[in-house]
């Protein structure tokens, strides 16, 4: 079943405003930095990741971070759903947060690569985001969001399933 | 023939659902035709010169008898009674209201059809052989593979906003017939020295305005890691394909530009850290697909010989039939290139036929392929008379495959909003020529592709005879292109020099082959004769 979303317009950090958080947890009200500053100060714990940059260059920070941003400049560009899903799956916990020119239409593929927090440019209709997070009952691919891949479903493995 | 099962079906349904709400709020203004256009794309939804233009997806091209009997009521009742059926082995209809676009999809999720990513940077359509299960030289049927892949690549949240489209195709034998090396990904299934199946991996073909050929990235990948392949060789695409210029965005620029040893050992270090990731399906599930592509059961100890008394007959069963593995059997070929006509086209009442044709004649089942024709892969030979006489009745019998008049063509300025020029004219003036001087029937095989721009949705750099429409100062020019194959020696073809206007290029064509005529020594096609002498006769010809 897929798990019940909650919807948080006002956010539950400092960040309020338009954000749609999907996380129960507190968040930081830290500013993000860039990939290049966070590397050399050891106090940051949020970082934004921009289209053109290697995620995986977090991987051996990821202990110490809070909020992973990720940038999408023009929605067209999905570099960032890469680096996302690379995030999670070298075990980043942390808060993934989408931010830019986000769509509505795109928060269930961007929920698979592991994002939870969405900060569009322009806000959605909550409506419109609570029907495409919970549209899809079942999923062809396994990814990092715990979800039963049909494949598995239809051979009996619960193999990284995660009952919602 | 695969069937869905209640998770497949509702997944279509799914898509459906979504897609009437997101019409909807583009027809409410909530949505602006730049947030809709994505979308719709990954719906098979163009917006073309005149109307809107959808393209229904025919996975590794395999149709049964209820799904074109509902392409040709889509015809009858959403578009103008007829439709298109296209290079990559799909169907589209030029003709078609926003509005409707729902209830078409909805239509088409009642027989296991959808549109889903037939259009936009997404991984499209996969693509086979389309005598895939009646060839005699495959190593196995292609088209579970290809079926895995259909479900690993709908709606994959990675792989949705790529930096361009994403064609794969899949084959299982020596011979191409299904261009396979100028697809973005062309996989081959092969056998290995201990006999176990698995894949070789050609990557980064493509034809547009910088055609290339895929290089071989890795000769074998083991079934059961298939899926996992393709994801690495798509993400390390998905990171570093160009997105500066939609021209070099394909993964053919950026296999050429890193260099295909750079891309291959980039894709093998993400395809060992992603086999940690337990994505693969397990071979469980390729066994339950291939299940539903087991034979048909074919009759043993049927006559191996026809009845060739009838002179029309003859022609056609020797021009349109291919060999099948099984005794007794053939693949008939219905050419949808009668002369003058549409290639391509199909009229309502002709689907119909075709769709009632293939029920009776071959166990329920028949292929599009992408040049433009339909296959009824299983035809018993001693029913191919009958067969011929109904589709001739039906203007369905011109037996000219892979003849100078089985042109590729793509829809042009007729229809597509991209074109320079116009294409389909120019296939029905050659072919029409080739038809009244009687020369048509003299050349043998020969390939000709019309492409109406640079986007080369028909094909031309893989034409022995290649035609481009390009826009000079505002009048449609056409250059002339010779020497390209789509086959296992896929080759690309070269440009002879200054275009021509359309009804020079028409006599060009004909100057061309009459150099061939001339020179070519016994059994040598077209083909054969250019690769043998070069292109200086045919300049010296056609300038000189």
């Amino acid at each position: 079943m897929v798990e019940q979303t909650q919807m948080e317009s006002e956010g539950r950090g400092p960040d309020a405003g338009n954000v749609l958080r999907l996380r129960e947890d507190e968040g930081t009200a830290e500013p993000a930095v860039t990939v290049e500053a966070f590397a050399g100060q050891t106090n940051a714990s949020a970082v934004r990741i921009e289209p053109g940059e290697d995620a995986r260059e977090l991987i051996p920070h990821i202990g110490r971070i809070a909020r992973v941003e990720v940038n999408f400049p023009a929605f067209g560009d999905g570099r960032g759903y890469s680096a996302a899903r690379i995030l999670r799956e070298a075990g980043y916990d942390g808060e993934m947060r989408a931010v830019g020119d986000v769509l509505v239409d795109q928060i269930a593929y961007m929920r698979r690569c592991g994002f939870d927090a969405f900060e569009p440019d322009a806000p959605f209709n909550p409506g419109d985001a609570e029907a495409a997070l919970n549209r899809w009952n079942d999923v062809y691919q396994k990814t990092v969001d715990g979800r039963t891949p049909i494949w598995a479903l239809r051979h009996g493995r619960k193999d990284g399933a995660v009952d919602g | 023939m695969y069937k869905y099962d209640t998770y497949d079906q509702q997944m279509v349904d799914t898509r459906v659902a979504e897609f009437r709400d997101q019409t909807r709020r583009r027809l409410s203004g909530e949505l602006s035709e730049d947030q809709f256009k994505p979308l719709r794309l990954m719906n098979g939804l163009y917006l073309q010169l005149h109307a809107y233009m959808l393209r229904v997806a025919v996975p590794y091209g395999t149709l049964n008898g209820e799904q074109m009997r509902m392409l040709a009521r889509i015809a009858d009742k959403y578009d103008r009674g007829y439709g298109h059926f296209t290079t990559r082995q799909n169907i589209q209809y030029n003709w078609i209201k926003l509005e409707d676009a729902p209830d078409i999809l909805a239509d088409l999720a009642t027989v296991e059809m959808h549109a889903i990513q037939t259009s936009g940077n997404c991984i499209r359509n996969i693509s086979s052989d389309h005598f895939a299960g009646a060839a005699a030289d495959e190593v196995t049927d292609p088209r579970p593979y290809a079926e895995l892949l259909r479900q690993w690549s709908s709606f994959h949240p990675e792989f949705s906003y790529l930096p361009r489209k994403f064609k794969i195709a899949v084959i299982a034998s020596d011979t191409d017939r299904a261009a396979m090396r100028l697809h973005d990904i062309g996989i081959q299934i092969v056998t290995n020295d201990a006999g176990e199946l698995g894949c070789a991996f050609y990557i980064g073909g493509g034809m547009g305005r910088t055609p290339m050929v895929a290089p071989l990235i890795r000769d074998f990948v083991p079934l059961d890691e298939m899926v996992t392949y393709c994801e690495a060789a798509l993400r390390v695409y998905n990171r570093h394909g160009r997105r500066d210029n939609k021209y070099k965005a394909r993964i053919k620029i950026l296999v050429h530009e890193m260099g295909k040893d750079e891309y291959a050992r980039q894709v093998e270090e993400e395809f060992a850290h992603l086999k940690g990731e337990g994505i693969e399906p397990p071979l469980a599930e390729l066994d339950r697909i291939r299940e539903y592509f087991a034979d048909p059961a074919f009759k043993s100890d049927l006559p191996d010989d026809i009845d060739r008394s009838d002179p029309d007959f003859a022609l056609w069963a020797d021009r349109n039939t291919v060999a099948h593995k099984a005794p007794g059997y053939v693949a008939a070929v219905i050419s949808l290139k009668p002369v003058g006509g549409i290639p391509g086209d199909a009229s309502t009442a002709q689907m119909q036929v075709m769709a009632d044709l293939a029920t009776r004649y071959s166990f329920d089942e028949c292929r599009v392929t992408h040049t433009q024709n339909i296959v009824l892969p299983h035809v018993e030979k001693g029913q191919l008379y009958e067969l011929f006489k109904e589709l001739d009745a039906a203007g369905l019998a011109t037996p000219n495959l892979d003849q100078i008049g089985d042109i590729i063509a793509c829809p042009g300025l007729d229809y597509c909003s991209l074109a320079n020029a116009r294409s389909i004219p120019l296939a029905q003036k050659i072919a029409t020529r080739f038809a009244e001087n009687g020369k048509g029937d003299t050349l043998g095989e020969l390939k000709l592709k019309i492409s109406g721009c640079i986007n080369a949705c028909g094909h031309h750099h893989a034409g022995h005879i290649g035609i481009l429409g390009v826009d000079r100062k505002g009048t449609e020019n056409y250059q002339l292109l010779l020497g390209g194959s789509e086959a296992a020696d896929t080759s690309l073809a070269k440009i002879t020099g200054p275009g021509f206007d359309e009804d020079g290029i028409v006599d060009a064509i004909e100057t061309t082959t009459d150099v061939y005529l001339a020179q070519r020594e016994d059994g040598e096609r077209f083909l054969d004769t250019y690769r043998r002498i070069g292109m200086t006769p045919f300049k010296e010809a056609l300038y000189g």
